[in-house]
């Protein structure tokens, strides 16, 4: 039996139960008499700042009301009505950062409503009964390739379902659900709620989701514009930036995607080893994300660098008090140079950094912790652009997602624009949808 | 430091919060446990005619309006008289009185609408040294099916009749409690006080469904699928039982006439309130159902605070103090203008105030792109309604206009005089300023 304490990667740090307690549900779900006082709270605003703030803009303050008023159903159809993958948001929005850091409770005593777990409430509450709110129109004739089933491909499959569109879903991945399914912390989505938001998504029915086919390897974008009435790409963003430093082809360091899409993917958590020394590079929900369940493993000491200051980090500070509660140790101004073996020890070569002329660089002064095991998070890349246009490294889109080429369009992280976001990328594949059904009936231009 | 020790009637209590005629009255261990908890008095709970007890349904006997969070609002009850024998009541009340000579202990009575049966009971209520007598004329479930309670109190000539009956066969006080279910409650007001009684007390509870069940579609509470209407109290009858303590305040026929204050007292500040509309004490019931006898020290320290801080000596220092100010629609002044006005510092967005006033008032109050909320002065009639629907509380206040101002709304000018309905042009009987 190992331990927090064992050197090197190892696995088995902590038992089963311990596992088990780490990875259990980060919010536990509101009780009933919770559910009416956190309700209650809710001003019921006009032209309310929190629907300003939401990219997929649910009406709140009704779902909120329908919730008071014990109609958590009619809740959910108004979530759903906005944003079919509203359970998954409701679990992994950083809600801090949009509905309720808008909320008029926050602004004004430091205390929103609890807009993202009484979303949970409604939307747990309809799906639990294995019912579908949405009926699809009578079939158009028409049929539409989505390519990526994370949130903006379902997303926009839904609706297109929804409208009397045949939609068939290609994923590269043997499951679908994108990064809801292989991303994003565990302890953010248990008890496989991302499969099973999915199939409740699909038993809208119209939705073929074929497995194993990616872009570029199994289709063509050609192929797909021939056999489909129109295309949406929502392939996100595939590849990783790897970390670039000496050493980092050395045992240890890894992206830390990859490190999450395991860890979701296991059923057998102590199975997976892990560093006695962590060390995350980077600032964002992944690095977090990644940090966090590094010591939820059983990691003894856990550190994120990130090369900027705090205020710079796209964590929100939220996601970074999560981190930091866990014991994982925040690090700023600081950029890897090297890993290197030290005896038994793996050691990594940090250098402080600093703003001179505008431009971020390493002063010179650097410092070395131990870091038996290194994940890089620090980007992901588009990997493939199908040769449509580009906008810096995304696909470039105008209006509702459209691109470069006709018929096809885009949307979620793999699209310019907007933030990568679940939320994000749902508002994108819906508006998507309704662009191409316009389009494809004629109704626009 | 406030003195709030009270005579009413010559009844001297500790403090003006009794214990109105219900449960928590119902008892001995009850009532010793509540002078314990510092109430000041008690009303005994209604007694019947000697002989076989009323019986109570065996299923819930009340039923809630609640706020979010569970704070009970409105209580409705179907509860009748004591289903104790009547001499066991009577053993009990000349036990705690004797126990505690220096707290009120006011007998309720209800039986029938015969001589005999006041002349029966009353010489038995005499014996045990109580300090005064109740008149349940307002229970409205149950018992005014028989024939009592509230249907004696809904007839003012029975009301003088019984009162003068008591009177002549009991030689303490009497106090008439009074049905709310009715039109006009100066009426038996003045039919009380012409059988000669020493005071009235009101409320009682007010008819009320408080809620079906929408699935046996039963009203509630249910007694095995059936419901009938109970008694309302509580927060929610308060400001019906303030306008009708003031009405019995101010009719001629009625003024000076000693009151019991009672409907949904919860706080020392609704004591105070109905104190200053000219009650001599209050009565409580659903604060101390809701949160046990405990609650009237609360009321005790909130009454004594406020009273230093006012300045006021005893209950008598503001007793009916705002009986004056209270007046008929048609003496308020027509002159004075307000405005609303928008803390903005103290706004938080929320855009209710606008909501409101566009969609149902004056369309008074412009949003601006950047959620700022401000007050079209031209518009605004005053109402009110944005300073209640705001959740800061003094975000939004009424502001006088000051005299030699122009009221942008109107063209004129805000004067200082003092001018009502009676006088105004537009009124068709109005009579001429002399």
């Amino acid at each position: 039996m190992t331990s927090p304490m064992t050197p090197g990667i190892a696995a088995e740090r902590l038992s089963n139960k311990a596992l088990a307690k780490n990875f259990a549900d980060l919010h536990r779900s509101l009780e009933p008499h919770e559910v009416r006082v956190a309700a209650d709270r809710c001003y019921f605003c006009h032209d309310a700042p929190c629907v300003t703030a939401c990219p997929t803009d649910i009406d709140i303050p009704l779902f909120i009301r329908q919730i008071s008023t014990g109609t958590s159903e009619a809740a959910a159809k108004t979530i759903f009505d906005m944003n079919i993958l509203g359970g998954m948001c409701a679990r992994v929005c950083p809600t801090e950062e949009l509905c309720e850091q808008a909320c008029v409770r926050e602004v004004s005593e430091g205390k929103a409503v609890e807009i993202g777990r009484l979303q949970r409430h409604a939307t747990d509450t309809l799906m639990a009964k294995n019912t579908h709110p949405f009926s699809r129109a009578a079939f158009t004739g028409k049929t539409v390739a989505v390519v990526g089933a994370g949130p903006a491909g379902l997303s926009c499959a839904h609706r297109l379902a929804m409208q009397g569109i045949d939609v068939t879903v290609f994923d590269a991945r043997p499951k679908a659900g994108g990064l809801n399914e292989y991303g994003i912390a565990a302890y953010k989505s248990t008890n496989d709620f991302a499969a099973k938001e999915v199939d409740w998504l699909l038993s809208i029915g119209g939705i073929a989701i074929e497995n194993n086919k990616e872009l570029g390897r199994d289709l063509t974008l050609d192929d797909l514009s021939a056999d489909f009435d129109a295309v949406f790409l929502s392939v996100g963003l595939g590849g990783v930036n790897a970390l670039g430093i000496p050493g980092h082809e050395g045992t240890g360091v890894t992206d830390a995607v990859g490190f999450i899409e395991t860890l979701r993917q296991s059923s057998d958590l102590a199975s997976l080893p892990i560093g006695r020394n962590v060390v995350v590079i980077g600032g964002g929900m992944t690095a977090v994300d990644a940090a966090v369940q590094s010591k939820l493993l059983g990691a003894e000491q856990v550190t994120i660098a990130y090369r900027r200051g705090r205020e710079a980090m796209s964590a929100s500070r939220y996601e970074q008090d999560l981190a930091a509660s866990h014991g994982v140790k925040l690090m700023f101004n600081v950029q890897p140079n090297k890993v290197e073996a030290e005896g038994e020890n793996t050691v990594l070569e940090l250098e402080y950094t600093a703003m001179k002329d505008g431009k971020l660089t390493g002063t010179g002064e650097t410092l070395s912790i131990a870091a038996d095991q290194v994940f890089a998070a620090i980007g992901q890349t588009l990997a493939t652009d199908g040769g449509l246009t580009l906008e810096g490294r995304k696909i470039a889109v105008t209006g509702a997602g459209r691109t470069s080429r006709e018929g096809v369009w885009a949307g979620g992280d793999c699209a310019s624009g907007g933030d990568d976001l679940t939320v994000t990328a749902v508002a994108e594949g819906r508006d998507a949808a309704m662009d191409i059904h316009a389009t494809l009936m004629g109704g626009a231009n | 430091m406030a003195d709030l020790t009270t005579d009413f009637l010559g009844i001297k209590s500790p403090n003006p919060f009794w214990l109105a005629s219900a449960p928590p009255t119902d008892k001995e261990y009850n009532v010793r446990r509540a002078f314990e908890a510092g109430w000041g008095g008690v009303v005994w709970k209604t007694l019947g005619a000697e002989g076989p007890p009323v019986v109570n349904v065996n299923g819930p006997r009340y039923g809630v309006i609640h706020g979010a969070d569970r704070r009970v609002l409105g209580l409705n009850n179907i509860e009748l008289i004591t289903d104790r024998p009547l001499e066991v009541n009577l053993e009990e009340i000349t036990r705690v009185k004797k126990d505690y000579p220096n707290h009120a202990v006011i007998v309720s009575i209800m039986v029938p609408c015969e001589e005999q049966a006041w002349k029966d009971i009353l010489p038995k209520v005499e014996a045990t040294g109580a300090d005064g007598i109740e008149l349940n004329f307002g229970c409205p479930h149950g018992m005014s099916e028989r024939g009592m309670g509230a249907a004696v109190g809904q007839v003012p000539e029975y009301i003088e009749m019984v009162t003068r009956w008591c009177k002549q066969y009991y030689s303490k006080p009497v106090i008439v409690k009074l049905t709310p279910n009715i039109t006009d409650v100066r009426l038996p007001a003045a039919a009380a006080k012409r059988g000669g009684a020493d005071a009235v007390s009101l409320i009682n509870t007010i008819n009320s469904i408080v809620s079906v069940d929408l699935d046996s579609m039963s009203p509630e509470p249910s007694i095995n699928g059936k419901g009938t209407h109970g008694g309302y109290c509580g927060p929610a009858v308060k400001p019906i039982a303030m306008s009708m303590v003031s009405e019995i305040s101010r009719a001629p026929a009625t003024a000076g006439l000693p009151i019991s204050g009672i409907g949904g007292v919860t706080t020392w500040r609704d004591a105070a309130e109905f104190i200053t509309l000219g009650c001599g004490n209050v009565q409580v019931c659903t604060a101390a159902m809701t949160y046990g006898f405990k609650v009237v020290q609360e009321m005790i320290s909130g009454l004594s605070q406020w009273m230093d801080e006012k300045g006021y000596i005893n209950i008598q220092d503001f007793m009916g103090a705002a009986i004056p100010n209270t007046t008929d629609w048609q003496y308020l002044d027509l002159n004075y203008v307000a405005k609303a006005k928008i803390n903005q510092d103290d706004c938080i967005s929320c855009g209710r105030c606008f909501a409101a006033c566009e969609d149902t008032s004056h369309q008074a109050i412009a949003m601006s792109a950047d959620r700022k909320f401000s007050v079209i002065d031209a518009e605004c009639v005053a109402c009110n309604l944005c300073v209640e629907v705001c959740p800061v509380e003094d975000c939004i206040t009424m502001v006088a206009q000051p005299a030699g101002s122009v009221d942008p709304r109107t063209g004129k000018t805000v004067v200082d005089d003092y001018a009502n309905w009676t006088t105004h042009p537009n009124n068709p009987g109005a009579v001429a300023a002399e």
